[in-house]
């Protein structure tokens, strides 16, 4: 028997395909860091039918992976990533209040610090910005953070990951005291800790007592979701 | 009458020195604290890192005023200090050269990226002008540890207002071989905009160990006719009880000079993990391969 909604459906099937289109641009928006576009077309999606979940899960991240993969592969570098990361960051702003009132979470909290002694804040800052994009809430500490304020954030906030940056050899043995720290306050159980920066290796993770290490910003949102088990 | 490059080179490559800072910590500088104020407060230990890097045969000297730019001592309280900082800095190290040495001031990287909105170009350019300016009485200023081009050329400009010759460096230190900076610039474009940006020798230090630099400095010789600067790293650090330890020995290290020479290079000296013992093995090694290697 024919469906009598047949017709309806068929008319329908115009202003579907445009929808699909354009969100097509939104990914290329990500990918391009054409942060204005991003926006618009996220503002249009949002304001008609389109769920607010499958923006993220079907254009944002996966422009984000294919940014981050090229710039795994040194198909691109740190400008691009930020433009990229930045168009979603504006995405994601107008998503997450839908997200929140749709009863949907995110990934995870995680705490991204430059440890005490270390004043580099780029490696830091560019770890935030892509896990932000990655679908993660970020506090970002700032540089030159003490272990305490670390081991307080954690306890207040409800904290499930921990992002340590030093760009120094010299401030790298901070990243082993503030684990120390975070161990002794009793919240070890609580988190993950990732670590990284220019002089940090995996051996160097492994021999502090890390839960993970990335080369690379964009391998430490994956190492980030792993954790979540995302 | 500035310094010309030109007759320095001429009889072969220059040894300069190694890292600064592990060696301050040797004597007492507490990790996080800024090294570049020790120039005010603990003079005599500067003097003692750079003699130590004069009496191991380092033909340059550089000060201690990497990141004695306004932007990166406002994180330490200091800004206040930024002129005599960096003054102070050209007159410890020009204390210990002596007749032994030159002295070429450093400028780092300012830590900020301006493609991020850390920073604006006209407080970068500031900043660059008030430290440089600080920095005149130098033989020399070395724009060093560069990744983004732009940031490199304001910190040229600025350093060539004092009428000194000026060297830029960048940190190659990403993509799959390691030869882009952070910022994705390949050697080819830091020699070529360097260039005209009016620098008066191109290089690269920081990074990466030093067998890295040897394609690196073939690159970059290879794309301009300006002289090259290679401060190499000793190697990349592990931990062994607590304490950072680099494994590429100063033999090791100086045993790279033959084909950094080779590639091009006309300054050669060693970035962190290196200390006076690296500089010594690495002017004994190039003195050795000019005896055998006739001047052309």
């Amino acid at each position: 028997m024919q469906n009598p909604d047949k017709f309806t459906k068929e008319k329908n099937l115009t202003p579907i395909i445009l929808a699909m289109k354009d969100l097509k641009e939104l990914y290329e928006a990500v990918i391009t860091g054409d942060a204005v576009t991003a926006r618009s077309i996220t503002e249009e999606a949002l304001s008609g039918e389109t769920d607010p979940l499958s923006l993220v899960s079907e254009h944002l991240t996966p422009a984000m992976d294919e940014i981050g993969r090229r710039f795994e592969a040194s198909e691109c570098f740190v400008p691009e990533l930020l433009l990229s990361a930045r168009a979603m960051k504006g995405a994601m702003e107008l998503i997450q209040p839908r997200l929140l009132e749709s009863g949907v979470e995110l990934l995870g909290r995680v705490i991204v610090a430059t440890v005490k002694g270390d004043l580099h804040d780029i490696g830091k800052n560019l770890v935030a910005a892509v896990l932000e994009g990655g679908g993660f809430e970020v506090i970002d500490m700032g540089v030159n953070v003490e272990p305490e304020k670390i081991v307080e954030t954690i306890k207040e906030k409800d904290v499930q990951i921990v992002v340590l940056s030093a760009l120094l050899t010299t401030t790298m043995p901070a990243m082993k005291t503030s684990i120390e720290a975070i161990e002794a306050a009793g919240v070890r159980d609580k988190v993950t800790i990732l670590v990284g920066g220019a002089p940090v290796t995996q051996r160097f993770a492994d021999e502090i007592g890390a839960d993970g290490y990335s080369d690379s910003a964009v391998g430490a949102v994956a190492v980030a979701r792993k954790a979540v088990g995302a | 009458m500035p310094l010309s490059i030109e007759k320095l080179i001429a009889d072969g490559p220059v040894v300069t020195d190694g890292a600064w800072g592990t060696e301050f910590q040797a004597r007492g500088l507490a990790v996080g604290d800024s090294p570049d104020t020790w120039n005010l407060s603990n003079p005599d230990q500067v003097i003692a890192v750079a003699q130590a890097y004069v009496d191991a045969g380092s033909q340059i000297i550089l000060t201690n005023t990497f990141g004695a730019n306004r932007l990166r001592l406002e994180e330490s309280g200091a800004a206040k200090n930024t002129v005599e900082i960096n003054q102070a800095g050209v007159e410890l190290s020009r204390r210990a050269a002596g007749d032994q040495a030159l002295v070429f001031a450093s400028m780092g990287a300012s830590g900020k990226i301006l493609m991020m909105g850390d920073t604006r170009e006209e407080d970068l350019q500031a900043a660059f002008e008030e430290q440089a300016q600080a920095l005149s009485k130098a033989d020399a200023i070395v724009v060093e540890t560069m990744s983004e081009l732009d940031e490199a050329r304001i910190a040229v400009s600025a350093a060539r207002a004092t009428g000194l010759p000026v060297v830029a460096c960048m940190v190659f230190d990403s993509g799959a071989n390691n030869d882009r900076t952070m910022m994705g610039v390949t050697p080819e474009e830091t020699a070529e905009a360097l260039t005209k940006a009016g620098a008066d020798v191109i290089g690269a230090n920081c990074g990466q160990g030093v067998a890295g630099f040897v394609a690196i400095c073939e690159r970059l010789h290879s794309a301009t006719d300006r002289p090259i600067w290679i401060k190499a790293n000793a190697g990349t650090p592990e931990l062994v009880d607590g304490e950072l330890v680099y494994r590429t020995s100063p033999d090791e290290f100086a045993a790279y000079a033959g084909n950094l020479m080779a590639a091009g290079a006309n300054f050669i000296g060693g970035c962190c993990g290196t200390n006076p013992e690296f500089i010594r093995a690495l002017r004994k090694e190039v003195s050795r391969l000019e005896k055998l290697i006739p001047p052309t």
